[in-house]
């Protein structure tokens, strides 16, 4: 018999095409397309394709989302002259960037920073209608909405930094521009300018959710995939074969570290620290400018921050001492 | 779909992903430091205040030292001036004629030594101005007595002469121009907002690729960090400081140092926690803005259009201009010591240190938006340091 290798398999999961469980009620939850068989996708995860939804909001949400893309990519585009090659070459560097600090919340010219907005806007919709198509489907098939808050937890470090922080600081120039670089160096001065995230509590505990879900989707996994070779993955099996593979999952992290997971608690554990993880991010950047200016400082007031000998004997601020140039 | 098409399209990913495998690695190879690289500890344990060396950088490095030219011995102060044995000395009149004469050749040598005294004197008449290079030479003796005589803050007793710059060429290698906008925008598309195209001056990064214009021209603030942990009296923004970063960027390439040359990187802004470098750095932004005001912007008009940048600006100073990678313009050899009578002492002729001028106009003001952050200043409070420019509309679309 076939089975699972670990880290990497040639099994494709391939049963008798099923098209799903049936909906109550309406209509409309219908899904569309013949099923069909795909290798590649085998080599991935199910090869099963098919048959989708998309509906009405699945449909606006793509279109949203084109549009938004096409806004970014096209004032790239402009940026350089149209010129396919520089597009090419520049595109990691290339932005749109948000209005100048002068605007305020007020709607730019297109020009000077109203692409921006309009951008985020058609983004925005787009997420937010995804958002309700993820709710919807769950619902539809009785399942609980966990994925559909999951996923709100995202969104809401989102619009933190791209609409509820600049709104609070009275300034589209305070949110984050389009582009892969770009944004990248707008983390980097966004810290630079409010004394250094790190001592920024929420970003600490962002840190520790971030890392933690990665140590916990580590163990997990790697369980999993150490006792499939007894079949862990048919889980079916394990509700009336116990002593088998799950057994010995839990049983190897009780003699490592003399505590297991449950099958089910593991997941509450990832779900959790996964949603946490930007939930917490978003406090902290809520309140840098609003609550506080100088994370370090603020640490240096509660204890937060060591203090290290002078190396050098005093250095003093050049601008201060008498007769100094402007 | 059929199995051979799909054994196809995966050979086909197979191929394109060694393809760009090869591609990353070579790239890789060819832009990276590689080791090993050399450590070196400034800062307390546990800051990570390190210089981090690669050989070959310290080897190019020190490939400028050893092309110093020599000085010519000393010539005596006794004898006939300068003033009175030539016509149309401006500066250097109370040099003796054997003084004067050392130095000529020894700026031959240190600016044009290809050239020879044809490149800035009409060889048939030595007094004639004609040449705009002859002019131009004048004031950057006037500039160099000033940086020697009143920049000791940022030059100490090393001192410069025309070589710490030129290098042996005619116009030093590292200058810079206006750069408002070098990437034409098209129709209703953003305009160009001075940032987001990479250029070496600040490492390819995607921050604003003219830092200079603002800060080493005019005096737009840098310090954009508060000084009290709660909101009360910092109103800089994130678009500020990014301008304020690519600065730092520029520093840190012109002097092939880290940031933690000169600061602790937990506080940036903090003054006790920073090397006694960083107090020599805010000296030396001061003495670039008084070279660029009152000496290469006051010779825009002599410079012929070839010399001057796109904006018809003069060539212009900044860290790279002396430090050419170098944390101490080579390697903090003094060639001062053998002109200190020449290129130093207070200079007479020289205006005293003049306030750089009011902010910039067009599209360098359009992209660098000092508006501060309203909401933050309570009112009442006086109007922060950097004053709007944004305030009058950002000039239409080309």
């Amino acid at each position: 018999m076939a089975e699972y290798q670990n880290i990497f398999t040639r099994i494709q999961v391939r049963g008798p095409i099923y098209a799903g469980t049936p909906l109550e009620g309406n209509a409309a939850y219908g899904r569309g397309g013949v099923p069909t068989f795909n290798h590649l996708f085998g080599r991935l995860g199910d090869a099963q394709v098919g048959p989708i939804y998309l509906g009405t909001i699945g449909l606006a949400a793509l279109i949203c989302g084109f549009v938004a893309f096409e806004i970014i990519g096209l004032n790239m585009w402009a940026s350089v002259g149209w010129d396919p090659v520089q597009f090419v070459r520049q595109l990691p560097w290339l932005a749109l960037e948000p209005p100048a600090p002068s605007y305020g919340l007020h709607f730019p010219p297109l020009a000077q920073g109203g692409w921006w907005l309009m951008a985020g806007f058609f983004l925005t919709v787009s997420i937010m209608l995804w958002w309700i198509r993820i709710y919807r489907r769950a619902r539809a098939l009785g399942l609980g909405t966990h994925t559909a808050w999951a996923f709100a937890a995202a969104i809401w470090l989102y619009l933190v930094l791209g609409f509820i922080r600049p709104l609070l600081m009275g300034s589209w120039a305070e949110a984050v521009p389009f582009g892969i670089f770009p944004h990248l160096d707008w983390t980097a001065a966004f810290s630079l300018r409010y004394g250094n995230l790190f001592y920024n509590p929420f970003h600490m505990l962002s840190i520790v959710f971030l890392y933690g879900s990665t140590l916990l989707f580590a163990m997990h996994a790697a369980t999993i995939l150490a006792t499939s070779r007894f079949g862990a993955e048919r889980e079916l099996e394990q509700i009336s074969d116990r002593g088998t593979a799950f057994e010995r999952g839990g049983l190897f992290w009780r003699w490592t570290m003399g505590f297991c997971a449950s099958a089910e608690s593991i997941h509450r554990w990832a779900w959790w620290f996964a949603v946490l993880c930007p939930l917490t991010g978003g406090i902290g950047i809520l309140l840098t400018g609003t609550v506080v200016d100088n994370w370090y400082l603020w640490g240096t007031h509660h204890g937060l921050v060591p203090s290290y000998p002078q190396t050098w004997g005093t250095v003093v601020d050049p601008a201060t001492l008498p007769g100094a140039p402007k | 779909m059929s199995d051979h098409i799909t054994k196809g399209i995966l050979y086909g990913l197979g191929l394109v992903g060694v393809t760009a495998g090869a591609l990353l690695g070579v790239t890789t190879l060819l832009s990276m430091n590689h080791p090993p690289i050399v450590s070196v500890q400034r800062g307390f344990r546990g800051t990570a205040m390190d210089q981090l060396y690669t050989p070959k950088a310290l080897s190019d490095s020190a490939a400028i030292q050893a092309k110093i030219p020599h000085s010519l011995p000393p010539a005596s102060a006794a004898g006939v001036k300068a003033s009175v044995a030539y016509k149309n000395v401006h500066v250097l009149g109370n040099l003796s004629v054997g003084q004067f004469t050392r130095l000529m050749v020894s700026i031959t040598n240190w600016v044009a030594p290809k050239q020879g005294c044809a490149y800035c004197h009409n060889v048939a008449n030595m007094a004639d101005d004609g040449n705009y290079t002859k002019v131009v030479a004048r004031r950057m003796l006037q500039m160099t007595q000033n940086i020697n005589g009143n920049w000791q803050s940022h030059v100490q007793n090393v001192g410069v002469t025309c070589y710490t710059c030129h290098g042996g060429n005619p116009v030093p290698k590292n200058i810079w121009f206006s750069n408002p906008a070098t990437q034409a925008t098209m129709g209703v598309a953003e305009t160009t907002t001075g940032m987001a195209h990479p250029t070496q001056l600040i490492n390819y990064s995607s921050l604003p690729y003219d830092p200079f214009t603002p800060f080493l021209e005019h005096d737009y603030k840098i310090r954009v960090q508060g000084e009290n942990a709660l909101p009360v009296s910092n109103d800089s923004s994130i678009k500020e400081t990014e301008w304020t970063y690519s600065l730092m960027i520029h520093f840190s390439q012109s002097l092939g140092v880290n940031c933690t040359y000169c600061h602790n990187t937990r506080d940036f802004g903090n003054w006790a926690d920073s090397s006694p470098a960083r107090v020599n750095a805010w000296y030396g932004i001061r003495m670039v803005r008084d070279i660029n005001n009152n000496y290469m912007d006051t010779l825009n008009g002599v410079f012929p259009g070839y010399r001057k940048g796109a904006a018809g600006d003069s060539p212009k100073v900044y860290c790279a201009t002396c430090h050419q990678g170098v944390y101490k313009p080579l390697y903090g050899v003094s060639m001062l010591k053998g002109f200190t009578t020449e290129l130093s002492g207070p200079p007479s002729t020289t205006a005293a240190y003049k306030e750089p001028p009011g902010l910039p106009t067009g599209a360098i003001a359009t992209a660098y938006d000092a508006t501060p952050l309203s909401p933050l200043s309570p009112p009442g409070t006086p109007t922060p340091s950097a004053p709007s420019i944004g305030s009058a509309p950002p000039a239409t679309p080309k």
